[in-house]
C-alpha cells in the first residue's frame, strides 16, 4: 500500500490536536468554576463548598497535566509536521505563539503549583489570586491560539514579499474577521463541556449512592450554568455560521451538502454526500430551511460546491456539523429539563426522577463530542489550504519519510487511547471514593463522627 | 553591527537562557524521576512531593526554548525538527507519560500505583536519553556516519547521568534523614559518569567538528577560554568533597545543587561558544535563519516585559515552597 506522507502528517497532527483539545476545553472553564467554589467557601463558610473545591481541584490537576504534555507535543509538531508553515508565515504565527507562551503558559503553569499545594503556605487572598491567575492564564492561552487559528481561516493584515508573509497591521491580524465569533464559540464550548462534566459526575455519584453534601451544590451550579449558556451558544454558533458563509462559503456549502448553486436550498437532516457523482444520496430535508437560516430569506441563494476551484471534503463536514448540532440540541433538552425538575425538588438530586440522573450522567462527555466535531468541521473545512486561499497544506509538509510518520503515529495513537481510558476510569474512581479522607478539619468532620469532640466539651463543662 | 544584525544575537542569547533554565529546572525533576525506583514507597512520595509544585512550570522552559527557535529562527526550526523527527517523537512520548503518571499515581487505585511509578521512571529515562541523543546530533550539525552516531550515543548516556546528579543534589537540598543521605550517595554514583562524559565530550567535540577545533585551539582564544575548564574542574572537586561524608547533610545542603548548576552553566557556556554564530552547525547562521526585524522587535519588546515577570513569579513559587519538602496536600 502506498502511504501518502501528507495525509499521514495530517492524521498525526489531527490525532494530537484532538487529544489535546479535550483537556484545555475542560481546564479553561474549570479554573473559573474553582474560583467560584473557592469564593463561595470564603464568603459563606459553608463547608461543602470547600469539599467541592477540593474534589474538582484534583480533577483540574489531572486535566491540566494532560493538557500540558499534549500541548508541548503540539509545539514540536508545528515544526516536525509543517516545517514550511513557519518558514512562510513565521513573522505572523511566531509572535502569536510566542505571546501565548510568555503571557499565558508560564503564568498558569507556575501559579498552578501555588494553587494546588500552596494552601496554608500563603494567605487566603494570595491563594485566591493564584487561582485567579491560573484561570486567567488558561483563558489567555485560548485567546492567542484562537487568534492564530482564526487568522489561518480569514487572513488579513499582511503583505507577501518574496513568498514570505510580513505584518502590515497587528490590530487587523489579532481582530481578524472570524476571531470574535470563534473565540466566543470556543469559550462557550469550554464552559458547556465543563458544566456537563461537573453535572454528569455529580449525577453519577447520586446514582451510585456516593453523593456527599457537596454533590447537590456542584450539580446545581453546573446545570444552571449549562441551562443559561446553551441558548447563548446556539445564537453565537448561528452568528459564527453567517460569518463563515461570508468568508469561507465553500465550507458552508460542504456543511449543507449544496453541490449546485441554488435558491431556497433545503436543510438536509440526513443524506449521504457522494463526492464521485457530486450529489447527495438518500437526502431527507426541510424545504428552503437552509437558505432561511443562512440568508434569513426563504429564497436566498447558496453558492454550490461546483463553483469553487477547490473545496474541502464534503462527508466529514456534513456529518461533523450534524453531530455537533445534535449534541447541542441534547444539551438544551437535558439542561432545561434538569434545571426545571431539580428546582421543583429544592435541588435535592436524590428526590429527582432516576431517568433524569441517568440522562445527565450520560451527557458527562457530551461537550467533548460536540467540541471535537465542531473543530473537525472548521479545520477540515479549511482544506486543502493551511492558510485559507493562500498556502496549500501539501506545500508546507515535511519531507519526513512516510514509514517514520506511520510508526510515530501508531505510538501516539496507542498512548492517547490508553490515556483517555485511564483519565475516564480514574475520574470514575475518584467520584466514587469518599471525599475529604485526609481532611484536617479542626471542627466537625472526623472528630464529630468519632464523638471525641462533644465528650471533650462535656468534660470541660 | 546594525540593530538588525544584533537582534539575532540577542535571540540566540535568550534561546540559550531558556534552554539552560530548562536543563537545570527540568533536569532536577527528570533526575528525581530516574532515581524513583531506588527508593522505598514512603520515600517515593517524598521525592515526588519535592518536585510536585514545580514540574509544570519547569517543562514550560522547553516550550519557550523551542518557541524562540520557531519564532526567531523559523528557517532553522524546520531543518532541526525534520532532522530530529524520531528522537523528538520519542522524547514527547516520554514527556507525556511521565507528566501524566505524576498525577495518576496519587489519584488512581492504590494497586495501580506501582505501575504509574514505573511509567514515571520510564518516561523520565526515555525523555532524558532522547534529549541526550538530540544534543549529540545537534552539536555535529546532524552529520551522518558511524563516529557521529557513536558521539551522539555517548551524550545520550552522559546527559541522563547529569540529570541524575541534578536530581540527587536537589533531593539533598529538599529532603532530610535517610532519604537525604541516600540522595548524597546517588549523587556520588552519578558524579563519575558525568565527569567521564563531560571530559569525553570536550575532547570529542573538536575532533568531530573542525569548526569547534578551530575556535578553541588557537591562540589567544585558548588562554581566554581556560577559565571554563578550570571552573568546571573546581566545581567537580568541590562537589565530590561536599557529597562525601556528612558535609552536605546539614546547613550546607544547598551547596551540591548550586555546584551542579555551576557545572551545567560551564557546559552551556562552552557549548554556546562552540556553536556561535551557527544555529545549525556549519550550515545555517543565526542571521540566515532569523525572522524579519519587525517581528523580532515585537517579540523582544514582549520578552523584555514578560521574561523578568516570569523569573520573578518563578522565584515567588519557589519561595512559597522554600525549605524541606513536605507531604503534598490539595487545599
Amino acid at each position: 500500500m502506498d502511504l501518502d506522507p501528507v495525509l499521514l502528517a495530517r492524521i498525526q497532527f489531527a490525532a494530537n490536536i484532538t487529544f489535546h483539545i479535550l483537556f484545555p476545553t475542560i481546564s479553561i472553564s474549570l479554573g473559573w468554576m474553582l474560583l467560584f467554589m473557592r469564593w463561595r467557601w470564603l464568603k459563606t463558610s459553608h463547608r461543602p463548598w470547600l469539599t467541592a473545591y477540593r474534589f474538582w481541584t484534583k480533577v483540574f490537576a489531572l486535566t491540566f497535566a494532560l493538557g500540558v504534555v499534549s500541548g508541548i507535543t503540539m509545539s514540536f509538531q508545528f515544526g516536525t509536521n509543517w516545517p514550511g508553515f513557519m518558514e512562510k508565515v513565521g513573522n505572523i504565527a511566531g509572535p502569536l505563539l510566542g505571546f501565548e507562551v510568555l503571557t499565558a503558559f508560564f503564568l498558569e503553569a507556575t501559579f498552578l503549583g501555588v494553587m494546588l499545594f500552596g494552601h496554608g503556605r500563603v494567605s487566603e487572598r494570595v491563594h485566591l489570586l493564584a487561582t485567579f491567575l491560573v484561570a486567567f492564564g488558561t483563558t489567555m492561552s485560548a485567546f492567542w491560539i484562537l487568534v492564530l487559528n482564526s487568522w489561518m481561516q480569514t487572513p488579513v493584515g499582511y503583505e507577501i514579499i518574496n513568498g514570505e508573509f510580513h505584518v502590515t497591521s497587528w490590530m487587523e491580524i489579532i481582530f481578524n474577521p472570524s476571531f470574535p465569533y470563534r473565540f466566543a464559540h470556543m469559550l462557550l464550548a469550554s464552559f458547556l463541556t465543563m458544566a456537563f462534566l461537573v453535572a454528569g459526575v455529580s449525577a453519577w455519584q447520586v446514582l451510585r449512592g456516593k453523593a456527599n453534601a457537596s454533590t447537590p451544590l456542584a450539580l446545581r451550579a453546573a446545570i444552571t450554568l449549562a441551562a443559561v449558556l446553551i441558548p447563548v451558544q446556539i445564537l453565537v454558533g448561528d452568528m459564527h455560521g453567517l460569518n463563515t458563509l461570508h468568508h469561507q462559503p465553500q465550507k458552508i456549502a460542504a456543511i449543507e451538502g449544496v453541490w449546485e448553486t441554488e435558491k431556497g436550498a433545503p436543510l438536509l437532516l440526513f443524506a449521504l454526500p457522494n463526492e464521485t457523482e457530486r450529489r447527495n444520496d438518500m437526502a431527507i430535508g426541510i424545504p428552503k430551511m437552509a437558505s432561511f437560516i443562512l440568508t434569513h430569506e426563504w429564497d436566498g441563494e447558496l453558492k454550490g460546491l461546483n463553483e469553487f476551484e477547490a473545496h474541502p471534503p464534503v462527508k466529514p463536514l456534513f456529518f461533523g456539523f450534524r453531530i455537533m448540532v445534535a449534541m447541542g440540541t441534547l444539551m438544551l433538552l437535558v439542561s432545561w429539563a434538569g434545571w426545571w425538575l431539580l428546582r421543583r425538588r429544592g435541588w435535592q438530586p436524590e428526590h429527582a426522577p432516576q431517568w433524569l440522573m441517568v440522562g445527565i450522567a450520560a451527557m458527562t462527555f457530551s461537550g467533548w463530542i460536540a467540541t471535537v466535531a465542531g473543530w473537525y468541521v472548521t479545520e477540515i473545512g479549511r482544506q486543502p489550504w493551511i492558510v485559507q486561499g493562500l498556502i496549500r497544506t501539501a506545500d508546507v509538509a515535511s519531507a519526513t519519510p512516510a514509514p517514520h510518520i506511520a510508526i510515530t503515529l501508531a505510538g501516539y495513537l496507542i498512548t492517547y487511547v490508553l490515556l483517555i481510558a485511564a483519565y475516564i476510569s480514574v475520574l470514575r474512581y475518584m467520584a466514587e471514593k469518599p471525599s475529604d479522607s485526609y481532611d484536617p478539619a479542626p471542627t466537625g468532620g472526623a472528630a464529630t463522627l468519632l464523638g471525641t469532640q462533644p465528650a471533650k466539651k462535656e468534660g470541660g463543662a | 553591527m546594525s540593530w538588525a544584525e544584533i537582534l539575532p544575537v540577542i535571540f540566540m542569547g535568550l534561546m540559550g537562557l531558556a534552554m539552560f533554565l530548562y536543563v537545570v529546572l527540568d533536569g532536577f525533576d527528570l533526575g528525581v524521576g530516574m532515581l524513583l525506583h531506588r527508593a522505598d514507597d514512603g520515600q517515593k512520595d517524598m521525592m515526588i512531593a519535592s518536585i510536585g509544585p514545580f514540574w509544570d512550570a519547569n517543562e514550560t522552559w522547553l516550550v519557550l526554548g523551542v518557541g524562540i527557535l520557531l519564532i526567531a529562527f523559523p528557517k532553522a526550526h524546520g531543518v532541526v525538527m525534520t532532522a530530529l523527527y524520531l528522537p523528538i517523537a520519542l522524547m514527547l512520548l516520554g514527556l507525556i507519560l511521565r507528566g501524566v503518571a505524576f498525577d495518576f499515581r496519587v489519584k488512581a487505585q492504590d494497586r495501580h500505583k506501582p505501575l504509574w511509578n514505573f511509567i514515571f521512571f520510564a518516561g523520565s529515562t526515555v525523555t532524558s536519553v532522547a534529549q541526550g541523543w538530540m544534543l549529540g546530533r545537534f552539536i555535529t550539525g546532524f552529520a551522518d556516519g558511524g563516529a557521529y552516531d557513536l558521539f551522539a550515543l555517548a551524550i545520550a548516556i552522559a546527559l541522563p547521568c547529569a540529570y541524575v546528579l541534578m536530581g540527587a543534589t536537589w533531593l539533598v537540598l529538599k529532603t532530610e534523614g535517610d532519604l537525604q543521605s541516600r540522595a548524597a550517595h546517588w549523587g556520588r554514583l552519578a558524579l563519575i559518569p558525568v565527569v567521564v562524559g563531560m571530559g569525553l565530550i570536550s575532547l570529542a567535540t573538536p575532533w568531530v567538528s573542525d569548526t569547534v577545533s578551530a575556535r578553541w585551539f588557537s591562540l589567544p582564544q585558548f588562554i581566554g577560554l581556560l577559565p571554563i575548564p578550570f571552573a568546571t574542574f573546581a566545581c567537580f572537586v568541590a562537589l565530590w568533597w561536599t557529597l562525601n561524608g556528612k558535609r552536605a547533610l546539614g546547613t550546607l545542603c544547598w551547596l551540591p545543587f548550586i555546584l551542579t548548576v555551576g557545572i551545567f552553566l560551564m557546559g552551556g557556556l562552552g557549548l554556546a561558544y562552540s556553536l556561535y554564530p551557527f544555529v545549525v552547525m556549519d550550515r545555517i547562521t543565526i542571521w540566515q535563519a532569523a525572522s524579519s526585524t519587525a517581528a523580532l522587535n515585537l517579540i523582544l519588546a514582549g520578552c523584555a516585559i514578560t521574561v523578568p515577570a516570569i523569573l520573578a513569579y518563578t522565584f515567588f513559587a519557589h519561595r512559597v515552597f522554600w525549605g524541606k519538602a513536605t507531604e503534598l496536600r490539595y487545599g
